[in-house]
Formats: structure tokens, sequence, C-alpha cells
């Protein structure tokens, strides 16, 4: 038993080491860069970590960027394992927050014990139904889904400024955002809870409820049955189909339940944070949610650990914007860039090579 | 609608066909080769950058040129190395590339011109407005010639239909694969080169705005062919003309004239007009049997 306990924690370990060296190797090579423009790369990431760790507004902050890339993370996480790329996320998020605010906006007279659940349930939906279009696509006429998903990424915005912009505007308002929801759909900050932790700091109860999702996603794909078919579907779509799995079912289920979870980012920024919708609100959240993924290798722990780092960055990049003098925050999504090439390449650190996925690409 | 209005229409339709046109000739030129190129997008911003950069340090709009199309082909090696030599996912990969010159250019821009993401302005004389678009259009014959008539197309071809056919044919296939990821580095940055010191006069953040997206989806509406790819990214360009020139005059909201490329490129997957295949060796690694 100790000695089938120690078995499985070196495995983990050995599990983190490539993604550490990944991120190492990212950092020694944006140091060139931030040396090319003339600034000290190691003042420059002592502020980049530095105050993304201090209490409680660096902690507060990095766990508030952190939540929306658990999200995408988990929703890349998903399809990967079942052998798909969806690098839909970020139209399945904008879809899924303004569908989460139209309900917000259409119900707001419900009290919250109603209204909250509705909105949340909004995300959910708009966010599958978001992602499941291009799984059906692909499962039923062999479209691949990289391509669809970058399509419905460029509709979704463009459906969701235009419903904005012409129909949820407040009047005179300059900026391009609808009008509130209600007062019951908002979400309680956890500085409400967390003494120490000021109510300013946008961190809400949907932080948590990424914790609990990576648990969800953890049962669902390990202890299920369909989270197995999923997963048989993405190790070897042909050897799934041989052993009886209906694998075009699996592609929809997958996608429909990676948009849903890239769906769920609404709840963070309309119930918890802004309380509206807010035209591109997202920086990339949904392209982040490719490193997350890649950098976790697929797993809900990992998806953990990676948001966190890349939480840390992004609120370490706006410090690293105002107090340095030449690098600006643009430095952060170099370094995402950096990981990723570094996490695709990994046959570069390793002797014999293993197909990152196992995946086959046909037709993009 | 007067004579004037339309001609203005075409010519609007053409300038902004010729940034798609040569990122979607560069795409084709790897696809081709089997190697995904969804990385259009960044070496559009890496050329746009360079170029505006270049132009600006020399005065010399054709050094800023020649400077873009090697710093595209040197990115796309870096895309190349990646899906060729360490068999990286090449959507992964592409996707690496793009989020990174989203990046550089604008790190870049603001250390060396102390603003946020811009390079200064360019003066009139040091701008070339005719010369890519000559250059877009003269390059699809050029292409289709090279493809269906040259030594090079035919290897090219084969090493993306059946990469163990050719390399048992005595072709070189990571050989022919670096060539045609490095050409549509070059060709892509020549479309952002155009962006940047021929339709406008500097280099703006994310200036390329989803154009390389929308070149490999003129690439899959064309069906990997040059002549029919040209066809699409006239259609998208024409689509784009249309939306600027109905700005505030009709009742149709911008939003949905901008939408048409996607919609039309999603309709074509899924099939729903005429069949679009891939080159088959696309996205596949090739390992060499000893």
């Amino acid at each position: 038993m100790a000695l089938e306990r120690e078995k499985s924690l070196m495995k983990g370990l050995r599990q983190l080491i490539f993604p550490l060296a990944a991120v190492l190797a990212a950092f020694v090579a944006g140091s060139f860069l931030v040396l090319a423009v003339g600034d000290s790369p190691l003042a420059t990431y002592q502020l980049l970590i530095g105050s993304a760790f201090t209490w409680p507004d660096g902690i507060g902050y990095t766990l508030f960027y952190a939540t929306p890339l658990i999200f995408t993370g988990l929703a890349v996480a998903v399809a990967f394992r079942c052998g798909l790329l969806n690098i839909g996320a970020e139209g399945q998020l904008y879809i899924a927050s303004f569908a989460t605010a139209w309900v917000g906006i259409t119900f707001a007279g419900l009290p919250a014990i109603l209204l909250v659940p509705l909105c949340c349930l909004a995300a959910v939906l708009a966010g599958g139904v978001w992602g499941g279009i291009p799984g059906v696509l692909k499962a039923r006429f062999g479209a691949h889904e990289v391509i669809t998903t970058i399509m419905m990424n460029f509709i979704a915005i463009a459906l969701a400024s235009y419903f904005t912009q012409y129909h949820y505007k407040p009047p005179g308002d300059a900026i391009l955002e609808t009008v509130p929801i209600g007062e019951g759909g908002h979400i309680a900050r956890l500085g409400r809870f967390v003494p120490g932790l000021p109510e300013r700091i946008p961190l809400n109860l949907s932080f948590l409820l990424a914790l609990a999702t990576c648990v969800l996603v953890y049962l669902f794909l390990w202890r299920t049955r369909w989270g197995y078919e999923i997963r048989a579907t993405g190790a070897s779509p042909a050897a799934a189909q041989y052993g009886g799995i209906a694998t075009g079912r699996q592609i929809v289920l997958a996608m429909a339940l990676s948009g849903a979870l890239a769906g769920m980012v609404g709840i963070n920024e309309v119930l918890g944070y802004r309380y509206r919708y807010y035209d591109s609100f997202s920086s990339g959240y949904g392209f982040t949610g490719i490193a997350v993924a890649l950098l976790g290798r697929n797993h809900p722990v990992g998806v953990i650990l990676a948001s966190l780092l890349f939480g840390a960055l992004l609120r370490g990049g706006l410090f690293v914007d105002i107090f340095t003098e030449h690098v600006s925050k643009d430095l952060v999504m170099v370094l995402q860039g950096i990981i990723i090439l570094f996490v695709a390449a990994e046959a570069m650190f390793r002797d014999r090579f293993r197909g990152p996925f196992g995946r086959r690409i046909k037709g993009v | 609608m007067s004579n004037i209005l339309i001609v203005s229409l075409l010519f609007s339709a053409i300038r902004l066909t010729t940034p798609m046109l040569l990122a979607a000739l560069g795409g084709l030129y790897s696809e081709r080769s089997g190697v995904i190129n969804i990385a259009l997008e960044g070496l559009m911003l890496a050329g746009a950058f360079t170029a505006a950069t270049i132009t600006h340090y020399t005065g010399n709009p054709w050094v800023g040129l020649a400077a873009a199309i090697l710093a595209g082909a040197l990115v796309a090696l870096v895309h190349g190395v990646a899906c060729i030599q360490f068999k990286a996912d090449q959507v992964v990969s592409g996707t690496a590339i793009n989020i990174l010159f989203l990046g550089i250019p604008a790190l870049l821009s603001g250390a060396f011109f102390e603003s946020t993401g811009a390079t200064p302005q360019l003066p009139k004389g040091q701008l070339i407005p005719m010369a890519p678009i000559v250059l877009a259009f003269a390059l699809v014959p050029v292409t289709w010639y090279v493809l269906y008539r040259t030594p090079f197309g035919l290897r090219l071809r084969a090493v993306g239909e059946n990469p163990e056919a050719a390399d048992t044919a005595g072709v070189d296939v990571s050989r022919v694969r670096y060539l045609a990821v490095m050409l549509s580095g070059a060709l892509a940055a020549i479309g952002g080169a155009y962006l940047s010191i021929g339709q406008s006069s500097l280099f703006a953040r994310n200036m390329s705005a989803g154009r390389g997206f929308i070149a490999l989806a003129a690439l899959i509406f064309g069906k990997w062919r040059p002549v029919q790819t040209m066809l699409a990214c006239l259609l998208f360009g024409f689509a784009e003309a249309l939306s600027i020139q109905m700005q505030g005059v009709s009742q149709i909201p911008v939003q949905f004239i901008q939408l048409i490329p996607y919609v039309l490129t999603i309709v074509v997957l899924a099939g729903f007009i005429g069949h679009s295949r891939a080159p088959r060796a696309l996205g596949l690694p090739y390992q060499k049997k000893r």
C-alpha cells in the first residue's frame, strides 16, 4: 500500500518537472527580450512575481484573475481529453457572459434565490450550445473544430457587441456595455467572509465554484462511464469505435461540456464583478486557457496550478507596466507564448518522441 | 448608386483583399506541404511591425519590406522547427506564435518609441501603397505555375499528400516542408507590411485584427487552390469594403456584414456548398523510416 502511494507520488512529481522546466525556460528566453529593451530582467521579474503575492491586494487579484482561467483551462482540457482542440473558449465565454447579463436584465425583479441559479444556468447553457455547434459540425460533417471554433469566436463577439449596442445599452452612455442586471443577481465577494480582505477586490464566490468545478470535472472524467468514453475517444478514436463507443456522440458531448465550462466565466464576470455585460471584457482568457491546459497537462489539479501562475502574471503585469522604465505588460503575453511553444515542442527535452496528445489532425 | 461610388467600392475591395491574399497564398504553400499554419495572424503582425520600424530608421520602405520578409521567414522557421523537427502539435505551435506576436511588437514598440504599442507615423513619401497590391495578384498565376508546372510544386504536393511515397521517391520531406513554411512566413509578412507601410503609415497594436484568420478561412473556402483562394479573398474583401461603405448609411448593422466570411467558412466546411478536402497529410508530422 505504502509503496503504491509512494509510486503514484513520484509519478505526480515527475509530471511537475516538465512544466516547471518549460516555465523556467520561458522566463530565461523572456529575460533576453527584457535586456534588449533596456531593463533589468531580475528587477522586472521581482516586480512581476512579487506584486502578485502581497496581502491582501496581490493575492486577492491573483485569485480573481485565476478564476476565469480555471474555467477556460478546464474547458480546453476536457476537449483535449477527447482529442479536440477548442480554440473557441473565447467566443463561448463571450456569448455566455452576454446570455448571463441578458437573463439578469430581463428577470431583474426576481429574488436572489431564483435569479442567481437562472443566470448561472444561462451561462452554462449558452456556452454549451456555442461549444456544441462545432461538436455537431465535426461529428456529423467532419468539419475541423479548430477552424469552426475560430470562426465561431468572431461570430460570438460580433453578435454580443451588436445586441449590446443596439438593444441593451443605457441611452447616452459612451461605453459599450449593457444596463446593469437586477440586484438579486449579484453574488457575494469573498471580502465579506475573509477578514482582512477588502470588498473592493472583486474576488468572489465564483472562485470557490471554480475549485468545486475542478473536482466535478475530475470525477466526471475518471469516475464515470461518459468520462471514460470521452478519454477513450481521445486516446484512439478507431479503437474506441471498435470497442463499441459512439465516438460522434462523445465529440458532441465533450465540445458542449467544454463550451459550458468556458461559459462559466460569465458567472465570475457578470454576477461577481461588473454586474453587467461589458463589451470586449476578456483579455484573451479563452486563449490563455490553452496555455493553462497544456501546462497543467490537461488535469484539473494542473489546471489550478497553471491558472494561479497565469493569474499572478496578469496581476504582476500591471505593475511591470507602471513601475519599469521600458517593459510593458505585453511581457506577460510573450512569456505565455514561449511557454506554449516549449510545452508543444516537448520532444526537444525528451529523448524519445511521444505525440503530446496522441492527436491526429485532419482537414485543417 | 452612382458610378463613382461603385468604382471606389471596387478599389477599396481590392485594397482590403491584398493583405488577406498574400497571407492566404503563404498559407497555401505551407498547408499544401502538410504543415498547418494558423500562425498567419502572428506572422502578419511580425511583418507589419518590422516593416514600419525598419522603414522608420532607414527611411526606405523597400528596406523595410525586405526586413519584413526576412522576419516573417525567421518566425515561420520557429514554427517549422517546432512542427517538423520536434513534431509539435501544429495547431498548438501556431497558437503560441500568434500569442507571442501579439506581445512582442507591442513590447518592442512600447520600449523603442515611448508609446503603448504603436510606431511613429511615416511620411507619405516612405510608403509603398501600390507595389504589394500588384505583387499579391501577380503571385496568383505564379503560385499556380509553381504548384502545378514545376518540379518543386510536384514535390510540395507529394509531400503534403503522401510523404512516405515522396520519401521513397527520393524527396527530402523535411527540406520541402521547411521551405514551404518559410515561404508562407515571408508572404504573410508582406501582407502585414502592406498593412503598416502601404495601407496606413504606422504599426498599431494588433493591427491585423483577425485578417490572418480570414486568410486561413479563404484558403479553406478556396479548397487550397490558388485561383479559388483569390476569389474567396476577393469575396471577403468585397464584404469588408461593403461593410465600411455602408457604415451609418444602411439599416443593416455593420456587425452582420462583417460576419459573412466566418459564416461562409463554416457552411463550406460543413460541406453544404461543395466539399473542401484538405491535403491528406496535413497536420501529420513525418517520421523518416530507417
